[in-house]
């Protein structure tokens, strides 16, 4: 996280991207790694197999820049991403989490 | 998959028949410990290997057979410092979109992680720069993992695939029954039918329309297409460094290289342009000065094989994702030859007010003058290749390019040292072929040990060697915007580069010696094998116009 107050951050916009994956070893790298060297934050990141383990669901919470429409392009591209969905921050994939973040 | 009699037989084994299947003839490489298993293998095989003296030059041979046929081709290299060596070859594969799959050995599994002898992380560090990568786990994964390498290597847009395989998994003994076919670039999505008639009634309705060719018009193999649709639409054209050669210069629609170091008319047309029609191109920085400023009247028509390119940096009236080949072919129909005497009258009249002005063009002992020279001894089945500086941008001005895969040169990643190693690749690639690099006296020595190779393989490379004694363009960039402040620039010290190649096993002549240098050429290009062509050109030439880098490209110096 930045220095921005909570005030400030619950001011941004944010979308949540929810990712259909393989599931092996480099995949964390791939998809994290897009963002990082564009200097795009991700506030937030949840991983867990589905199924029967071979494939992954990565769930993330982002600033909704005019970047985002371009970073979605992207991750779209990688070989491992099977799907990309896009959600409004009132999906509440992580605001279940909060209760083991206070 | 084929069923054969089962074998058991080792990770490495697998590899080199999958290459054999693949089609592969010649890969160009550098053996080490942690690949030892795979060159074993390879002994006894009918591919050639092509032994580069640096890991980057092997890369680099590699992109020249991609560049010069489209089909991925393989570079190979040990853990560690082979794999980082192969980096910068691999990075320029990824920014022009050229096939490559580059295998690299690693220290084994249970060492991984270790910092073992020669480890590097060859996966982490390969992400950003390749289209995608691999460890390879196991010896049956290799059955999956290489005829995919492949498909994604020439799928869709190109590029470049990383192949990590550890020692063990090259050790690995397994039982194979049957081989998976070859990998072959996927279909690729028809495009959108409405989107192809709105492209369509924007092109006839226009006014003043230019054509705007990339790079991915030579991948998609659509020269003949692009031009098509411009003698049919009429449709002045511009293309980007990568593109030269998809329309022949001399074609009368043709406004040559856009951009930084374009013809004064060929940019004041694209500022007047009412329409732009951008094909397999990417609006790079290089081509569009400052993007406010590019275009500013025009609506865009754009084009590309790779979503992510639409509206990445210009957005689209227009965006159609396809292959340029297919939807140029079905745009074509649509076209209704309407009438643009005007524009193209006004875009003649640029041509003949702004033309690209190249003084010294009948002497050979300028810049221009010079690959004026090498090109009247030479026809369009020449392929040309260059390193990166003034020579490149002189080369891609004055250099009659007619054919697409004529011209070789590191666009996107501006490397120096690309264009001897390109040059060997190409000859291995099109033995038939004259390949004459063109290369600056700060380039050349950036690969400077692949001469050997070229020796070695006897190809028919020719070296034009421009020698300024300088870092040309940098020189340059100090004298026009840093005050003259020349600094790390001249060469104070200068290798005597005839004796330098002769050194190597290369032949070669010195220009500057000769009482009838474009005799003395004549003879040179006109010989098989490898030669190195050295001609001295003043350290104050420039390349011009320019458009000072951040201002719109209609701010053009000099020219």
């Amino acid at each position: 996280m930045n220095s921005l107050t909570t005030t400030e951050n619950q001011a941004l916009a944010r979308a949540v991207l929810e990712l259909d994956v393989n599931n092996h070893a480099g995949v964390m790298s791939h998809v994290v790694g897009l963002f990082s060297r564009r200097a795009y934050n991700v506030e937030a990141i949840l991983v867990m197999p589905v199924g029967s383990g071979a494939m992954s669901r990565i769930w993330l919470l982002v600033n909704e820049d005019e970047r985002l429409e371009q970073m979605v392009k992207q991750v779209e591209k990688l070989e491992d991403v099977l799907a990309v969905r896009r959600h409004g921050a009132e999906h509440e994939v992580f605001v279940r989490l909060e209760e083991f973040f206070v | 998959m084929s069923t054969q009699r089962p074998e058991t037989i080792t990770g490495a084994q697998i590899l080199v028949r999958l290459l054999e299947r693949q089609g592969v003839r010649t890969v160009a490489g550098i053996p080490g410990g942690a690949i030892l298993p795979v060159y074993d293998a390879l002994s006894k095989s009918t591919i050639h290997h092509v032994l580069a003296r640096h890991e980057q030059g092997g890369g680099f041979m590699a992109q020249g057979m991609a560049r010069a046929t489209g089909v991925p081709a393989v570079c190979m290299a040990s853990s560690g410092p082979g794999a980082t060596n192969l980096l910068t070859a691999i990075a320029d594969a990824k920014l022009d979109s050229i096939p490559l799959v580059a295998i690299t050995g690693q220290v084994p599994k249970p060492m991984i992680g270790t910092d073992a002898f020669q480890e590097v992380d060859t996966y982490g560090l390969s992400i950003p720069i390749t289209k995608h990568n691999f460890l390879v786990g196991s010896a049956d994964e290799l059955l999956a993992v290489i005829p995919r390498a492949f498909r994604i290597a020439a799928s869709g847009r190109p590029g470049p695939v990383l192949v990590d395989i550890p020692k063990d998994v090259q050790n690995q003994l397994v039982e194979v029954s049957e081989w998976p076919a070859p990998g072959v670039a996927d279909q690729i999505a028809a495009p959108d039918a409405d989107l192809i008639a709105s492209a369509a009634a924007m092109i006839n309705s226009a006014s003043r329309p230019i054509l705007y060719l990339g790079g991915g018009v030579v991948h998609s193999g659509a020269a003949e297409a692009a031009v098509a649709l411009a003698e049919k639409a009429g449709l002045p054209t511009v293309m980007t460094l990568m593109a030269l050669g998809a329309m022949p210069v001399d074609h009368a629609l043709s406004l040559g290289m856009l951009g930084m170091h374009g013809a004064r008319c060929t940019n004041l047309a694209l500022d007047e342009c009412d329409l732009l029609v951008a094909v397999g191109a990417r609006f790079d920085d290089r081509a569009t000065g400052k993007v406010a400023g590019f275009c500013p009247q025009a609506k865009i028509i754009h084009i590309d094989i790779d979503p992510s390119e639409l509206d990445k940096i210009k957005t689209a009236h227009v965006g159609i994702a396809g292959d340029v080949r297919t939807v140029l072919e079905l745009l074509q129909p649509a076209i209704a030859s309407p009438q643009r005497q005007p524009w193209l009258e006004r875009v003649a009249h640029l041509k003949t007010e702004h033309p690209l002005r190249m003084p010294g063009i009948d002497d050979p002992r300028t810049p221009y003058g010079l690959i004026r020279a090498v090109a009247s001894c030479l026809d369009d089945e020449a392929t040309i290749t260059t390193d990166v500086g003034q020579h490149q941008m002189w080369v891609a001005q004055a250099y009659p390019l007619r054919r697409p895969r004529q011209w070789l040169t590191s666009g996107g990643l501006g490397t120096m040292g690309f264009g001897m190693p390109a040059a060997i690749g190409a000859a291995l690639a099109e033995p038939q072929r004259t390949v004459v690099c063109f290369s600056g006296d700060g380039s050349i020595l950036m690969n400077v040990q692949e001469l050997v190779t070229a020796a070695e393989e006897n190809v028919n490379v020719k070296i034009v060697l421009m020698n300024n004694s300088s870092l040309g363009l940098v020189f340059q960039q100090q004298t026009l915007f840093y005050g003259e402040r020349i600094y790390a620039s001249k060469f104070k010290g200068m290798p005597d580069f005839i004796r330098v190649a002769e050194g190597f096993g290369v032949p070669a002549i010195d220009l500057d010696k000769e009482s009838d240098p474009l005799a003395a050429l004549s003879a040179a290009l006109s010989s098989r094998g490898p030669m190195l062509i050295h001609a001295s050109i003043a350290m104050h030439e420039q390349v011009l116009p320019m458009v000072p880098p951040g201002a719109a490209n209609k701010e053009m110096i000099g020219g």
